[in-house]
């Protein structure tokens, strides 16, 4: 079996530039009542490298991501961000290393009761108290146009579609310009077309931004588009970590099965 | 399969056989389930109550989020608070009469009407209508936000949301209930004297003079500010049912009833105890 064990994890070592890497999780284990969800995951991203999480509904990808930020704890195993570990940090400790990174949720989670000029603004408002509002404005203008939404400004959540929805919702990730990006399955839900043009905007952002990114989907085609590197998670494992071509030619049955299906 | 009975002697290793069998009974089981329940609930709440005090005291303070639940919970509660309070009012005040009459007691009226409001009837109204609206709303809002991932968003934001939302809104739920009794108290008086004078008339100073004859402080203002404690009871709970709901529209509805279910009971064996603490303390 093709497993990632013959990836060398060294979550506290160095990458190729010196730095550790920015995101590293070594052994992570977390389990829900009566399902074991992650049993022994390890893996590392570097700045200005994207890597896909692929597996079935259920198979623990959005746990993962959750637990990447921060808003799920694992059970045991190191989460480290930057080189530092955040798997026991408390809710406060939290928001420094929170800070350095955007999170796409699946369903956008924008603020329902904000418009759209207010959701980009939110990040800004919390955490660049000097800027004044006119600047805010001007930086929040500069993030919709970014993703194709500034006409949307003054537009409410709800009265947008799905695909608007995503454009703004990695508007307000970008706001503090993290170096790491996690997408929760950019563009499920959406028709083709929306799909495909959320792809070029992760890519574009990808390459102005040079963030290290961490994108769940179930969408292959989305996954081979935007990600130079790929894993396969099942029954909790990493069933094989590589490009989208290595993939395609493993001879393991389920990663088989997975492609054929997709 | 493994049947109740055994799984619980099994897992308790009991030294007596026989207590294994009552343990293992379905309503001693089910005693069990609901204590341990209970006791869970209660840790939880404390944990969240500890988050919130936390992040209520270190800054940055959300003064602006504060200001806005003042408004939400203070102004747009008036209404509703003012007219259950001036229903009060009539009500007390037809019965005292029709009681007061029979005993030949009537000059006592004013006086009757006027410590029933201001002692009891003014704060649990307002406690248990603000229960009603508050407990359902903050219940519900919190609840929505926590299913649709708005609530995950605000951490991912590095904001803390005990900060930005559940300390806002128990503070202003602390701050404006016994305002909120204040104004269900004078409209209770204004509409006691209203009914009185419809009877027999008599002008709304000599009510008050008449009512509050031998009244001190000690009777107006420790039952208006007990419903502080009420604030702090129908906002913790609220925000902590609200923020643990789980699953869609089913867990906003269960958030928003439960939220009102548990803020009114906790606000009523609350009143037991304060009302007796302040015969204690304010004699």
């Amino acid at each position: 079996m093709q497993t990632l064990d013959r990836v060398a994890i060294n979550p506290g070592g160095t990458g190729q530039d010196g730095n550790p890497p920015a995101v590293a999780l070594a052994d992570l284990h977390k389990s829900f009542v009566t399902q074991n969800v992650l049993n022994g995951i390890s893996l590392t991203v570097s700045r200005g490298e994207t890597l896909a999480v692929l597996g079935r509904s259920g198979s623990g990808k959005s746990v993962l991501l959750k637990i990447v930020i921060g808003l799920q704890k694992p059970d045991s195993g190191s989460v480290l961000i930057h080189g530092r570990d955040i798997a026991g940090l408390a809710l406060d400790q939290l928001g420094d290393v929170r800070m350095k990174m955007g999170f796409l949720f699946q369903h956008a989670a924008l603020y329902d009761s904000l418009t759209v000029e207010q959701n980009v603004a939110f990040p800004l408002q919390h955490h660049k108290r000097e800027m004044s509002a006119s600047e805010r404005r001007g930086r929040v203008l500069e993030l919709l146009a970014e993703v194709g939404m500034e006409r949307a400004l003054e537009k409410m959540p709800s009265d947008i579609s799905g695909g608007m929805q995503k454009r703004v919702g990695l508007a307000r990730a970008l706001a503090l310009e993290p170096d790491i990006l996690l997408l929760d399955e950019p563009t499920a839900g959406l028709d083709p077309i929306s799909a495909s043009e959320i792809d070029d905007l992760v890519l574009k952002l990808q390459e102005e931004h040079h963030m290290a990114s961490i994108v769940v989907t179930h969408d292959l085609h989305s996954a081979k588009t935007i990600a130079g590197r790929l894993i396969l998670l099942h029954d909790g494992k990493i069933e094989i970590e590589g490009a989208f071509e290595e993939l395609q030619h493993s001879d393991v049955e389920f990663v088989r099965e997975f492609l054929k299906h997709s | 399969m493994i049947d109740g009975k055994s799984e619980t002697a099994a897992g308790l290793d009991l030294p007596l056989p026989w207590l294994g069998t009552i343990l293992a009974f379905p309503p001693v089981r089910a005693s069990k389930n609901l204590i341990y329940g209970f006791l869970e609930w209660f840790g939880e709440l404390a944990i969240f109550f500890w988050r919130v005090v936390r992040a209520a005291v270190t800054p940055p303070f959300e003064f602006r989020e504060l200001f806005r639940q003042l408004d939400e919970i203070g102004s747009k509660s008036l209404p509703v608070v003012a007219l259950a309070g001036g229903a009060i009012g009539v009500v007390l005040s037809l019965e005292a009469r029709h009681s007061l009459t029979r005993f030949g007691a009537k000059s006592l009226l004013p006086a009757a009407v006027v410590f029933a409001v201001i002692d009891e009837s003014g704060p649990i109204i307002t406690g248990l209508v603000a229960s009603g609206r508050l407990g359902a709303g903050i219940g519900a809002e919190l609840a929505s936000m926590k299913v649709t991932e708005q609530i995950d968003a605000i951490e991912a934001s590095a904001v803390n949301p005990y900060r930005l939302l559940a300390a806002p809104r128990i503070l202003a739920c602390i701050l404006m209930l016994p305002l909120l009794t204040l104004a269900a108290d004078f409209c209770g008086l204004a509409m006691g004297w209203v009914t009185q004078t419809l009877a027999e008339p008599v002008t709304f100073s000599r009510f008050i003079n008449d009512g509050f004859r031998g009244a001190t402080f000690n009777d107006l203002l420790p039952p208006a500010f007990k419903t502080a404690v009420f604030g702090l009871i129908i906002g913790l709970i609220a925000c902590f049912q609200g923020m643990r709901t789980r699953g869609g529209a089913e867990g906003v509805g269960r958030a928003a009833t439960s939220s009102v279910v548990l803020s009114s009971l906790f606000v009523i064996v609350a009143d037991v105890v304060l009302v007796k603490l302040i015969l204690i303390f304010f004699p």
